[in-house]
């Protein structure tokens, strides 16, 4: 019983992600998300995927986006749809009739098998995932450090135009001097 | 296995898949966008554990999930790090007004 309720608050909360106005809302909303499918995964046996929802889905992600929100401003954008909403949700509700029509024939064949523990699985029998787990780790961080680094020397238009302008004083203050010496020699 | 809740899990992963299409088709905003991707992810990764539960191989289940997880953070990350670049030099998060090609 708890679990047709639980996917009914997924789903709202989900809806009320595009809803909200301000971006923040709408990142909490998908931290609410995350929190109640990490039940629905306790609920279907899926322990630690559970935890793992639990604690980078609604927490660390949550937090990435409320940094990111923090940096670039709650902009309240235009919300124009680019495509007709009607055409969109036409679409959405034939790929959805299209897919249940496909998948509920195939639920239904439920069967019975035994497998190892979950460690086992893991570090044994899907290794390479792990392998491939960690590079992608190190990828993300690596890119993240690239995308957010500052430029040491800024090209800018009004920093260049500053080295001009102090190059120019340079130079006009040489001839300056320059011209001085001249005319002390002269006399 | 309990065959209704798989059911209930199916609505489940086809509404949260209506509305992360219906995100990333009506939004502008580039973090709306990585959220709608997000939506999407979550909802695979109902429809895997719905499959470990209803064919009782739940662990293997949970090992593509991580895998799974693990992946979408790095593109949570990598989406957002590109939103703030593209505030901080263009100064908007329309992706409309992004758009630079005239034809």
């Amino acid at each position: 019983m708890q679990i047709p309720l639980l996917i009914a608050a997924i789903i709202m909360f989900a809806f009320q992600t595009f809803r909200s106005k301000r971006l923040i809302t709408s990142a909490l909303w998908l931290a609410g998300v995350s929190a109640l499918l990490s039940v629905v995964f306790f609920q279907l046996g899926g322990w630690q995927v559970a935890v793992i929802e639990l604690s980078v889905g609604a927490g660390l992600v949550t937090i990435l986006f409320v940094f990111a929100i923090n940096i670039v401003g709650d902009e309240v954008v235009e919300e124009r749809s680019l495509l007709p909403r009607s055409f969109v949700v036409g679409i959405i509700l034939l790929n959805t009739l299209l897919m249940g029509w496909f998948l509920f024939p195939v639920i239904s064949q439920a069967t019975e098998g035994t497998e190892p523990p979950f460690s086992t699985m893991l570090w044994q029998e899907r290794g390479l995932d792990i392998l491939v787990q960690i590079v992608l780790i190190f990828a993300g961080v690596l890119g993240l450090l690239g995308l957010l680094a500052e430029a040491k020397a800024p090209l800018d238009q009004p920093i260049a135009e500053q080295v001009a302008a102090r190059r120019e004083s340079d130079l006009k203050a040489l001839q300056d001097s320059s011209l001085e010496k001249e005319k002390e020699y002269a006399i | 296995m309990n065959l209704s809740s798989s059911y209930v899990g199916l609505i489940g992963i086809l509404g949260l898949l209506g509305v992360g299409f219906y995100g990333l088709l009506t939004t502008r905003n580039l973090i709306r966008i990585v959220i709608a991707l997000q939506i999407l992810v979550k909802a695979t990764l109902l429809g895997l554990i719905v499959a470990g539960n209803t064919s009782n191989q739940i662990n293997l289940v949970q090992s593509l999930a991580v895998t799974v997880i693990v992946a979408d953070t790095v593109v949570a990350v990598i989406g957002i790090a590109l939103a703030v670049q593209i505030r901080r030099r263009v100064g908007t998060l329309d992706v409309k007004e992004l758009s630079t090609l005239r034809g």
